[in-house]
């Protein structure tokens, strides 16, 4: 079979499945997972084979995988296509979403407690409640299964496929179709437990959100299209002739070009998509979706999806030149800022959230620096650890739900780090594997992948832009130390409540994929380890750099020089930072605050409440925008003034004709008609006289008149 | 095929119909829904049988049908289609059919209640299929008049006789408007005819076109909705009976559009190049400022009444922009949004018909009770939100295409409207499919009839169809905005 084949097949499986369970078998459980799942191997397995295809071609920048079908003609010259397009930057990301889907697929069956039996009283939109069931004669309360099990195999199916379609598609357009697709699965599965309010509006924030940003990128793709009539990627990224165009034209937009401001217009989109301030607001409240999701479309693709498009267009930015610089800066504030908030929070997820934001603030920053293979290293190693930390998390939630289901209070809240502590015994494949990921994420020098993407993004920031570098430097230090601050409050140290005592390791479909991405979370660095590395460098070819180059026109320069002080503060930042965490909260102990709010005052609290930023956008742009609607136009504008108008119209007609039959109807004119009326009475009653009813008299007035008519015609028509 | 008078048919069979419906026996329901149902189906297949043997590479104007009428004032029963009027032709098939079967539970006086809305369609038809300039008014005018009746007898106790009348007020003094403007033109040309193939190829001197083109054209835009002459729509969509808004909002208010463009573009086109580049910001102010109103409504009507002053906005910016690309978008945009609102009212009609309320607040819940009412709102609600795969998607990234290149920072405006959109609709299905239901409910919502779900699926099935094959659309939007656009003197 033709690899294109292959290609255009990745996406399909999932969509099928979608079908099938919501058409067929969504009354079916253990069938609809088996669909869902299989579908998401499928495509693991289609991935692979092309993977391993495209790497085993010499110079395949050059000859790439490509097949299009025509689509939406738009006149004459120019026509919109349906197209798959493998190039070495799409290898890599089908690579890594390929793992992390089919993972997360598996991973789900147990999450969603399946084989478990169904809850007392669960109700479909709200998570499960646990079972009460007789074991040796003693009533237990037990995990439920969760009530629309296969309605959330059907939308990961469909999430997956928008994926996919995103990730092989060889144009803009479709590649906008598959990222529309996800923010509709996002609001699907963030209001999964649509019973719940909180679920309700996050998923309604997050679809508002991104959706700003989405509409942005739309006017940046119409303005592409009609400046190059094309949005193929081939065409446009790998045409110098086409660039230069872009580059050199006038967008007439405050002076930018139109490179310039296509550039800008994407960037947003990313900015929504990718949670980067300051649309970054919807990212943490997403939370409130299933952890699966959570881990799907929070950390391993949707927002990955994001960068993934920056990277993609990332020719066309460098020509656009201020679109870089905005980039840096979007980037690195985004990443030292969402920084500071993980600082302070307690919810485990929450803490991840914030840490995914400023991680892909990372690799913006990269993009800005120029860093185009750092970028797409970081994302790809980002995507194993992040998938595998937000797994961890939800097997903990899992655990500590297992207690609380134990000693029946559900006043605690299983997801607050501080009502945990050492789980690292009861939960030990969790702990472990939580452990790798959250070394990954800190940049745990030398064994861990993050260590080699982060120090990679590091090392050119310094050499490109100082500023963007002690700024990263600073979030990697915080990184370090909020991690550690998790595992320590998390798994080390003594169990703090009762819950976190009977805390229970996860099944097996769930650990199991734990192991699979800590296995990544390590291993992925290997593949892009600097030549100029001491020691290390040269063992193993930089394959990444070398292949994910050639992606681009011209193959990025590595540095020249290795530098030994972003290796330095990298390997600092991180044990510092791991450190430090460990130092200030192995003792926290039951009931008490978290050890840093006294120190930071304030700032901690500025921390805690995430600068406000909701607050004040609430104040800012959601209120101004329901008064200007529902006061200002409507109740104003539209009633009072346009209808006010047409009433007014109205009643003056109504005046106006009150007017005429008032004034002039009753007494001119009727007034005329009465008269007439009123003379013809008269001139009846002074006729009737005349009426005698004598035949004689009649005669001679008709003689009279007739000699009468005779005389007139003989005299007045004489000539 | 060709000598085959099929558009005539099409024109005149449901005013004739109509006029046999009054024939009927007024008590006997079941015999007057499966005539109207057949005059319906039959519509419906004969407009499919139009759209499909239009030969795109052939003449402009296929399916032509030509009689004298009153020939000493050069006045003709002048019917063809082209690629602009073939869709909407099918448009109103399908929007006829549709409104019968949701009229099914009409239970007051349905014959009349037929007769009338056939005696509309037959003016909807004519004006879309009609080449001569009088008998275009002469329909317009056939479709406006049923309108009064069939809104002040069979609609919305609270509101029926307001709006009726505000409708029609509205839309007679459009009409008027456009009718002098019309007359203006027969007169200045002279030819002595109202063919408007030959009035368009009349040279008007730019003066002449600068004078006349506002008459024109804002007098027929009033129908479709233009701002700040909208307001008839919503109030008269509220109070309108389920299928005379789906008719209303559907395929009317693309008469005025339709008509704009027809005797105001292309007879005028210099007075458009020198007007409308003011009137695209009355068309901003459409699309943005219904989409705000309809996000603030506590009726779910209304909710959509607005939502069309805001997606007919988009039909004439699409026009404004004086592009290819915004033509083609307006063209298709009109048929989407037909579909898409016809699919709405439907949905709004019959939940409606169980509940008793259209308050949103009151509602919710109804996904459970009506799967495929939500699912099929769902839909509607992806191509009013634009989103990729849906009709909105392919009429709306044309437009914006359009507008970027004319005027960037209106397109910068309008995109806004998406995001409202995105959040009315996201409202909409938040708290009136999903949430809580209401216990008063229990036991009185029940799943629709087959029949109903039928109507249903084939609003939805045009509007996922043309998202997903938009080849099935766009070529024959653009062999009629080739025209348009050499009219224009443009690309």
């Amino acid at each position: 079979m033709q690899t294109t084949t292959l290609i255009w097949l990745i996406p399909l499986p999932p969509i099928l499945a979608f079908f099938l369970i919501v058409l067929f078998t969504n009354r079916n459980n253990r069938l609809s997972h088996r669909i869902a799942v299989g579908a998401a191997v499928i495509s693991w397995l289609l991935s692979m084979v092309v993977f391993f295809t495209a790497i085993g071609k010499e110079h395949f920048g050059e000859q790439v995988f490509e097949d299009f079908i025509q689509w939406l003609p738009l006149g004459k010259h120019s026509s919109l296509e349906i197209g798959v397009l493998v190039d070495p930057l799409t290898a890599v990301t089908l690579f890594f979403v390929g793992w992390t889907v089919l993972m997360i697929f598996i991973y789900s069956i147990g999450y969603h407690n399946f084989g478990q039996p169904k809850g007392d009283d669960d109700h479909h939109g709200l998570p499960p409640h646990g079972a009460t069931v007789e074991k040796d004669g003693k009533k237990q309360i037990v995990p439920s299964i969760e009530p629309m099990y296969a309605r959330f195999f059907a939308f990961i199916g469909l999430f997956a496929f928008g994926m996919f379609t995103l990730v092989v598609s060889n144009n803009l357009l479709t590649l906008f179709v598959g990222w529309e697709i996800m923010g509709l699965c996002s609001y699907l599965l963030i209001g999964f437990w649509y019973g719940k309010e909180s679920a309700r509006d996050a998923a309604k924030k997050a679809f508002m959100t991104t959706r700003i940003g989405d509409v942005f990128m739309l006017l940046g793709i119409s303005y592409l299209f009609k400046a190059t009539n094309t949005l193929n990627f081939r065409d446009i990224l790998h045409n110098e002739a086409v660039l230069d165009a872009l580059a050199q034209a006038d967008s007439g937009f405050l002076g930018l070009s139109a490179a310039g401001l296509i550039g800008l217009l994407l960037i947003l989109g990313t900015v929504g998509k990718s949670a980067q301030f300051p649309l970054h607001v919807w990212l943490p409240d997403a939370m409130e979706g299933p952890t699966p999701v959570s881990a799907m479309i929070h950390a391993a693709t949707m927002v990955s999806a994001g960068v993934y498009m920056v990277i993609r267009m990332f020719p066309l930015l460098e020509v656009g030149e201020i679109s870089l610089s905005v980039m840096a800066f979007i980037g690195a504030f985004t990443a030292l800022f969402a920084a500071t908030i993980a600082l302070a929070q307690k919810d485990v997820k929450r803490v991840l959230a914030y840490s995914t934001i400023s991680q892909l603030g990372f690799m913006i920053a990269a993009l800005g620096v120029g860093a185009y293979v750092a970028a797409v290293f970081h994302l790809f190693t980002h995507a194993f650890f992040k998938a595998l930390l937000f797994l961890g998390s939800g097997s903990v939630i899992h655990g500590m739900e297992h207690g609380v289901y134990h000693t029946g209070n559900h006043e605690v809240d299983p997801q607050d780090m501080f009502n945990m502590g050492g789980l690292r015994k009861k939960m030990p494949t969790t702990f472990w594997t939580f452990l790798i990921g959250g070394f990954a994420l800190s940049g745990f020098p030398l064994i861990t992948a993050g260590f080699w993407s982060k120090d990679e993004i590091l090392a050119d920031a310094l050499a490109h832009n100082p500023a963007v570098f002690w700024t990263l430097a600073l979030a990697a230090l915080l990184t370090a130390f909020y991690t550690m601050r998790q595992i320590t409050l998390t798994f080390l140290g003594e169990p703090r409540t009762e819950e976190a005592k009977h805390a229970h390791e996860s099944t097996r479909s769930m650990t199991a994929p734990l192991v699979v991405l800590a296995v990544f979370a390590i291993g992925a660095g290997w593949i892009g380890i600097p030549e100029h590395f001491p020691a290390l460098g040269g063992i193993i070819p930089n394959w990444l750099h070398d292949f994910v180059g050639g992606t681009l026109l011209h193959n990025p320069e590595t540095l020249e020089e290795f530098d030994m002080i972003p290796l330095l503060v990298s390997i600092g930042v991180a044990l510092g930072g791991l450190l430090l965490g460990w130092l200030v909260y192995r003792n926290v102990s039951a009931g008490s605050e978290d050890p840093l709010r006294k120190p930071l005052g304030p700032i901690y609290s500025l921390f805690e409440n995430k600068y406000n930023i909701d607050e004040i956008y609430n104040v800012l742009f959601v209120r101004p925008a329901m008064w200007v609607s529902e006061t200002f136009t409507y109740l104003f504008l539209d009633r009072k003034i346009i209808d006010g108008v047409l009433h007014f119209v109205a009643r003056i007609s109504f005046e106006i004709g009150a007017f005429f039959r008032n004034s002039i109807d009753k007494p001119i004119i009727n007034g005329f008609g009465d008269l007439v009326g009123f003379s013809t009475n008269k001139f009846g009653h002074w006729f009737r006289r005349i009426q005698t009813g004598r035949v004689q008299q009649y005669m001679l007035v008709a003689l009279l008149l007739a000699f009468a008519s005779l005389f007139y015609y003989m005299v007045a028509l004489q000539p | 095929m060709q000598d085959f008078p099929i558009l005539t048919i099409i024109v005149l069979l449901p005013l004739l119909s109509g006029v046999v419906l009054f024939f009927l026996p007024g008590d006997r329901k079941q015999l007057i829904y499966r005539w109207a149902l057949a005059t319906g189906l039959i519509e419906f297949l004969l407009s499919i049988v139009v759209y499909i043997g239009y030969d795109i590479d052939g003449d402009r104007y296929q399916f032509i049908d030509k009689f004298d009428w009153l020939p000493d004032l050069g006045i003709s029963y002048y019917v063809a289609v082209d690629g602009i009027s073939a869709p909407l032709i099918l448009l109103t098939g399908i929007v006829i059919f549709t409104g019968v079967i949701i009229s099914q539970r009409i239970d007051d006086r349905p014959r009349e209640f037929f007769a009338f809305l056939f005696i509309l369609a037959t003016g909807v038809f004519g004006v879309f299929a009609s080449l001569d300039m009088f008998a275009l008014f002469f329909f317009y005018e056939i479709a406006v008049f049923p309108m009064y009746l069939l809104i002040s007898i069979w609609g919305w106790k609270e509101t029926r006789e307001y709006a009726a009348m505000k409708l029609t007020l509205y839309l007679f003094i459009g009409s008027v408007i456009a009718l002098v403007g019309g007359l203006a033109l027969y007169f200045e040309a002279g030819l002595g005819t109202f063919d408007m193939l030959q009035l368009e190829s009349f040279k008007f001197s730019p003066e002449f076109q600068k004078l006349w083109f506002p008459f024109v054209f804002i007098g027929f835009a009033v129908l479709g909705g233009i701002w700040p002459f909208h307001n008839w729509s919503p109030d008269g969509h509220v109070a309108a009976p389920t299928a005379v808004s789906m008719f209303h909002a559907g395929v009317l208010m693309k008469l005025g559009a339709f008509a704009a463009l027809r005797v105001g573009i292309m007879l005028l086109p210099e007075g458009a190049q020198f007007h409308l580049p003011w009137i695209i910001l009355l068309t901003l102010v459409n699309v943005v400022y219904g989409a705000y109103i309809a996000m603030v409504q506590k009726d779910f009507k209304y909710v959509i009444g607005f939502s069309s002053v805001s997606h007919m906005g988009l039909v004439f910016m699409g026009f404004a922009t004086l592009t290819e690309d915004g033509f083609i978008g307006a063209g298709v945009q009109m048929v989407s949004h037909g579909v898409m609102t016809a699919l709405f009212f439907a949905v709004v009609g019959l939940i409606y018909d169980q509940a008793h309320t259209r308050q949103i607040d009151e509602l919710g819940g109804m996904a459970k009770k009506m799967p495929f009412v939500a699912g099929a709102f769902i839909i509607g609600g992806l191509v009013s939100m634009g989103m990729p795969g849906f009709s909105g998607f392919i009429a709306e990234f044309p437009i914006f295409m359009g507008v970027w290149q004319s005027h960037p920072w209106i397109a910068i405006a309008a995109v806004i409207s998406i995001v409202i959109t995105a959040a009315y609709v996201i409202r909409i299905v938040g708290s009136v499919f999903f949430g809580e239901m209401p216990e008063k409910f229990e036991g009185h919502v029940h799943d629709i009839s087959r029949s109903e779900k039928l109507a249903l699926g084939v609003l939805c099935l045009v509007l996922v169809g043309i998202g997903i094959f938009p080849s099935v659309i766009v070529p024959m939007v653009e062999s009629g905005v080739q025209h348009v656009m050499t009219l224009l003197g443009g690309v």
